[in-house]
């Protein structure tokens, strides 16, 4: 395989902050990558790496085999498209174009030839002499990407492009973009959190979250069969809900089962299920019928309706159809076995470290929590407490300890909350209420309930 | 809207007796004799007084050795106070601004005091040493701001499409931060020719600058040869002023 781009091991902190960790990715020649993740999730951070803009703290990044940590970055054959364009307001139209290739004195007429040509491709020829500070938000990406293409690089970066323009305009471009992308040939490392772009132009998507990398793949592949939780909510609508895989190709989940197409998760194991809105359908006939539930709300969205339903199990679901039910119908429904996407299970419960104090307290993510125990002061312990053992209040003060809702997932019938705690320790949490990104809560648990405290095992001994 | 207008009075009571008048009263006094009769004498006789003209070419002298060893010095402390990768805080720009906040005369003083004590000879050296001193912030504090508010990635796509950082920085920071140097520039030269305080100071009225000698008329008296010369000195500043307005992205700057 003809990789331009391979990093291996990647990883990278600011002060105490790891935004990358352990990355792995490579890059076919020509290909179309979109890094596609929540902002702060490291993926302008990754490419201003490959940039040279800043350097890894361990890792490599190789390009056409050769290790591009000691070049500096304008010595590295990549030109990047910036977010905010930077193009330079003191010169004009022209003069920002032939900049790189004035630097690399390339004789005057073949300046005036490749510029020429670039304006052309980006359909901006007249605007040659225009100051670019006149210029449109879309001219002036298009000016962008001429200076950068001009160069001829092997790689062309992409720092969310589009993110300032408007949604018209965005789509205009996608459509240029990916043409550029035909006619030059040139390798597009593109950064978006946009999840429609990246569907739309990309050739592989690699998804980021909290540094790390979650799936890397085609855009149909990681839209059909998300990894994780995280992914499947992140690309497009889904429902996602706790489910139980029974045995092999049979899943029960909202307190039916179904027969699904995945295997070799075990018997009896507790599974995340992802089903997309236009994946269940509607039916008349009662023995193609699953489950039935009732319309609650019903929304045109133009190409299609948008409807919530409430399972006859007092699950909540949504659907897309062509179709609108009328609300308070009750309908019947059911979902095709490959249209269910089984995942493993990140985690069924929190696991802590923790540190006997006394016979009731412990001490766990950095504070003083009471759990009554039986060790011996200063015993290592491993704390199991499980997702609806943890409560949460809006007083800070009802709380040992304070956190900030980091991440949401609805599933079905409650919510799946992440709260970073405020020493950047992360716990998860089940709740009926409703919660809002950022909200700072106090965190205690409930006394008790189904928390498991077991002595750490020496691994030296 | 009329009501709103109305609380601009103060200010315009302002200007006209302290701005306006006192420039009438200049120019009324330039053209005038002695005994209050209009004349062109008093600027033809500067423009054939030896003296005064000698002392305006070295007041101009003085006054573009001052800026440009302001520039030299202000930019790279400029620069280097706005890169975060040097200073990381807000203190040391207070710093260098610091020594604005004690009067002027007294730094002079105390710094002839200085060089008296250290033997060292007053003269065109000690001149030019308390002119950058005094001037400097004055030099330092637009560019800065420039630089400051400068957006990063220009300097990132410099060397992005091929310039070393040095290139970089000739063919982007500073063209894009000439507008904090004209007003540096405005800043400081023009209050330098007009200056007297130190160059009496810090040269015992060895060299005459421009401002000297119209202080002297006016203390001796000579109100209508003195406001002709600070006439002349008002074409100049006007003229210089003109010339910054060209460049329309002064935005930034103190001026």
């Amino acid at each position: 395989m003809d990789k331009i781009i391979d990093i291996k091991g990647l990883s990278k902190s600011f002060g105490d902050k790891k935004v990358l960790q352990d990355i792995n990715l490579y890059v076919r020649r020509g290909e179309f990558l979109t890094l596609l993740g929540p902002s702060g999730c490291g993926k302008t951070t990754l490419l201003r790496m490959i940039a040279g803009f800043l350097q890894p703290d361990e890792g490599s990044i190789l390009m056409d085999g050769k290790e591009l940590a000691g070049i500096p970055p304008h010595e590295r054959p990549l030109n990047t498209v910036f977010q905010r364009y930077a193009l330079f307001p003191h010169l004009d139209v022209y003069e920002n174009i032939a900049f790189g290739l004035k630097l690399k004195k390339v004789p005057e007429e073949e300046i005036d030839k490749r510029v020429r040509k670039v304006l052309k491709l980006v359909a901006m020829s007249d605007y040659e002499d225009r100051d670019v500070e006149t210029l449109s938000g879309g001219q002036q990406q298009r000016i962008a990407i001429a200076r950068a293409i001009v160069n001829q690089p092997k790689v062309l970066l992409l720092d969310e492009p589009l993110a300032a323009l408007d949604l018209k305009m965005r789509k205009d471009m996608q459509t240029e973009l990916k043409e550029m992308h035909k006619k030059l040939g040139i390798t597009f490392i593109y950064v978006t959190h946009d999840q429609e772009e990246a569907l739309t132009l990309s050739d592989t998507i690699a998804v980021f979250n909290e540094g790390r990398i979650q799936q890397i793949g085609t855009p149909v592949d990681i839209y059909n069969e998300p990894v994780n939780s995280f992914v499947a909510d992140f690309i497009g609508e889904s429902n996602i809900l706790n489910g139980t895989m029974i045995r092999d190709r049979r899943v029960s989940f909202i307190g039916h089962e179904f027969d699904c197409v995945d295997e070799g998760f075990g018997e009896n194991v507790p599974v995340d299920v992802v089903v997309r809105p236009e994946d269940i359908y509607f039916t008349k006939k009662e023995e193609k019928t699953q489950f039935t539930a009732t319309v609650k709300s019903c929304t045109f969205k133009g190409v299609h309706y948008e409807m919530f339903v409430d399972t006859d199990t007092g699950n909540e679901l949504m659907i897309q159809d062509y179709d609108p039910y009328p609300v308070g119908s009750t309908v019947r429904l059911y979902i095709d076995p490959d249209d269910i996407q089984v995942m493993k299970k990140e985690r069924t419960c929190n696991t802590l470290d923790g540190i006997v104090l006394d016979e009731e307290n412990i001490e766990l993510l950095g504070v003083n929590f009471p759990l009554p125990n039986k060790f011996e002061a200063d015993t290592e312990v491993k704390v199991e407490v499980p997702f609806d053992a943890v409560d949460l209040m809006d007083n800070l003060d009802d709380g040992v300890l304070e956190g900030e809702v980091h991440f949401i997932l609805y599933k079905g019938d409650h919510y799946h909350l992440t709260i970073k705690t405020e020493y950047g320790d992360f716990l998860w949490v089940d709740t009926d209420d409703i919660w809002d990104k950022g909200d700072l809560v106090g965190i205690r648990f409930k006394s008790r309930k189904g928390i498991k405290i077991t002595k750490k095992e020496k691994k030296d001994e | 809207m009329s009501k709103r207008s109305n609380w601009s009075i103060p200010y315009v009571i302002f200007l006209v007796f302290f701005v306006a008048l006192p420039l009438v009263l200049v120019m009324v006094y330039a053209f005038q004799d002695g005994q209050g009769r209009f004349t062109l004498e008093n600027i033809t006789k500067f423009f054939t007084d030896r003296d005064a003209l000698s002392t305006f070419a070295v007041s101009i002298e003085v006054a573009l050795e001052n800026t440009g060893l302001c520039i030299l010095l202000g930019y790279p402390a400029a620069w280097i106070l706005a890169n975060k990768q040097y200073n990381k805080s807000a203190v040391t720009i207070v710093l260098f601004i610091m020594p604005m906040w004690i009067n002027a005369l007294m730094r002079t003083l105390a710094t002839a005091q200085l060089f008296t004590m250290l033997g060292i000879t007053l003269g065109k050296g000690t001149l030019l040493f308390g002119m950058v001193y005094d001037y400097l912030p004055f030099m330092i504090y637009p560019i800065y701001n420039i630089l400051a508010k400068m957006d990063k990635s220009y300097v990132e796509a410099a060397v992005d499409l091929g310039a070393t950082p040095w290139r970089a920085f000739w063919k982007v920071t500073v063209p894009l931060s000439m507008p904090g140097v004209t007003s540096g520039i405005l800043m400081v030269f023009m209050p330098t020719v007009s200056t007297f305080a130190i160059s009496e100071f810090l040269t015992n009225n060895k060299i005459k600058l421009f401002g000297t000698i119209i202080q002297e008329n006016i203390n001796s008296s000579m109100w209508n040869y003195g406001a002709a010369l600070a006439f002349v000195m008002l074409i100049i500043i006007g003229i210089t002023t003109l010339f910054d307005q060209d460049k329309e992205e002064a935005e930034g700057g103190l001026i």
